[in-house]
């Protein structure tokens, strides 16, 4: 690579200036950053993990001082910090809180485009779980909509152990 | 509590592939705000950078630019989060005694790495990171979830997207000066649903800095500081689906405390300008409602009352908003510079006229998870 350099009078300040710049072609280096983490998931989640994979439960877990009951699970209430050891199975049915489908392809999503994420809260729950949405008219989604989940056959105790959730055809 | 001042600010261009490196784009705002407080870098006694590994692809990424923010020999500290956030911790070290002028300065540089990739790792890597969600996807179920409970529509985001870009033309050191209508915004590619591209902040780079300092310094060097009156800052649940997306609680409460502080009852009225961080169109009518602007589902009202534009009651956004330059990490530390600018009567073709209490707002986290909101005036 050759940096040309010239010199050049600046009028306004007076003195020399090296507007070198122009004349550079700059280089980019290019790098990647690809590391391996192995993240524990706790005996609160993998508790769940394993009602998932073994029994196609959804499990949540209530706190016992302000009754909040969490999807996933957790081990210590948010609202109002007590311990939470109660167990409770919630629906693996629930209601749509929110979507939206997603119109632009990259290589994290886990389909491709257009598909649908969704929240959804699950009967018995007090929170929403995020997932994809799934067998469903994209253009004929809406909020309050009721869906249930559709498990994986092959299930690895992960969240897509549960494949997406579909609008339920309630008799 | 003592009076702390800002005595200086300086930003870059805010672009798409600057070519200054993090370091060269550092040192252009640490310069341009000592120079404007009239002070050099041997005034400054600390300094806090502000940025983020993953979007400066290295671990410890503060010393990236320590030389470069004059931070040798000083006290210097980082904060991982938004600029807003870094001028806080500038402002605690200012109020504990310990510390005279203190240095804020913030950079990212968006468009030399993966934006979705980035804001996919701020989710939840073992409940949610697999699914492939990130910025855009899950703001769209924010504003799904927004305009779904009270009743707004696409025409009112828009408006906000037109307003902003007419505003940045006024701005030499916004990204996206655009001349756009309503229609324009409508027939923008749909990146996820409601989001279209034209209702999505762009990628930028840039870097801002600030200069702090308590009153008995400030007036020593400065002559028209601009003095804090109210900071208010506040957190919500770190997972989207604890939270009710249509109600901004963190910043209620953020609003409320900053309020409390700058003893100000009526915001509408008291306020002359703000500077919000509209990451995307809807979130600027959605920010008005948790800073008590307007009551709950009546964001879309001021947008279309005209409230909100240049000559309206309260103006929002004149410098185009985060809308018109996104440079993350940076654009909540912009709001404050552009806030101080409009106090001191500097903001040039983006003037208010007679501004006499300003506000900026920055956030953190997820759809909003965390807010901070600052009160300036004279």
């Amino acid at each position: 690579m050759t940096i040309y350099i010239k010199n050049e009078i600046d009028l306004k300040r007076g003195y020399k200036t090296m507007n070198w710049k122009e004349d550079v072609k700059e280089m980019v280096y290019q790098g990647r950053i690809k590391v391996p983490y192995t993240w524990t998931v706790g005996e609160v989640g993998s508790r769940f993990f394993i009602e998932l994979r073994d029994k196609k439960k959804i499990w949540g877990d209530k706190c016992p001082r302000c009754g909040t009951v969490f999807v996933p699970p957790r081990k210590v209430c948010s609202k109002c910090y007590s311990n939470i050891g109660e167990w409770v199975e919630v629906g693996t049915k629930g209601t749509l809180l929110t979507f939206t489908v997603v119109r632009y392809k990259n290589n994290l999503q886990s389909r491709d485009a257009p598909f649908a994420y969704g929240i959804i809260k699950l009967d018995g729950a007090d929170t929403g779980l995020l997932h994809l949405l799934g067998e469903v008219d994209l253009e004929q989604i809406n909020i309050g909509m009721r869906v249930e989940a559709v498990f994986g056959e092959d299930r690895k105790g992960e969240i897509l152990d549960i494949k997406y959730f579909r609008p339920l055809k309630e008799a | 509590m003592e009076r702390v001042g800002i005595i200086g600010v300086g930003q870059t261009k805010y672009e798409r592939e600057k070519r200054e490196t993090f370091g060269e784009m550092v040192y252009e705002v640490v310069k341009k705000a000592l120079d404007d407080a009239g002070i050099t870098i041997e005034d400054i006694d600390n300094v806090v950078t502000v940025s983020n590994d993953f979007w400066d692809g290295r671990t410890i990424s503060c010393m990236a630019v320590a030389d470069a923010s004059g931070a040798y020999g000083k006290d210097t500290s980082t904060v991982e989060g938004d600029g807003a956030f870094g001028a806080l911790y500038g402002l605690m070290r200012v109020l504990s005694g310990a510390y005279n002028n203190t240095l804020v300065v913030a950079h990212c540089k968006g468009s030399e790495s993966y934006s979705s990739a980035i804001t996919n790792a701020a989710f939840d890597p073992i409940y949610e990171r697999i699914l492939g969600i990130d910025a855009i996807t899950s703001s769209a179920l924010q504003a799904k979830r927004y305009m779904t409970k009270y009743l707004l529509n696409e025409e009112q985001f828009a408006k906000v997207s037109v307003k902003n870009h007419k505003n940045a033309k006024n701005n030499p050191f916004a990204q996206l000066p655009l001349d756009i209508t309503v229609d324009d915004v409508l027939n923008s590619r749909m990146l996820s649903d409601p989001i279209k591209l034209l209702d999505a902040s762009p990628i930028s780079d840039g870097a801002a800095a600030i200069i702090l300092s308590a009153e008995r310094q400030a007036k020593e060097v400065s002559q028209n500081p601009v003095w804090i009156k109210g900071v208010g800052y506040c957190s919500d649940a770190y997972r989207i689906g604890d939270r009710d997306l249509a109600e901004p609680n963190s910043l209620r409460r953020a609003a409320k405390d900053a309020y409390k502080m700058a003893s100000i009852e009526n915001p509408l009225k008291e306020i002359d300008v703000a500077e919000v961080y509209d990451a995307f169109s809807y979130q600027e009518l959605l920010w008005m409602e948790g800073l008590n602007f307007c009551r709950s589902g009546e964001g879309g009202k001021l947008i279309d009352e005209g409230v909100t534009e240049m000559g309206g009651e309260l103006p929002v956004n004149p410098s185009g908003g985060v809308i018109s330059a996104h440079p993350v990490l940076v654009a909540g530390l912009t709001r404050i510079i552009e806030a101080v600018l409009q106090i001191r009567g500097d903001a040039e073709k983006r003037q208010v006229p007679n501004a006499e209490i300003a506000l900026a707002h920055g956030i953190n986290g997820m759809c909003g998870q965390s807010h901070c909101v600052w009160l300036l005036g004279k």
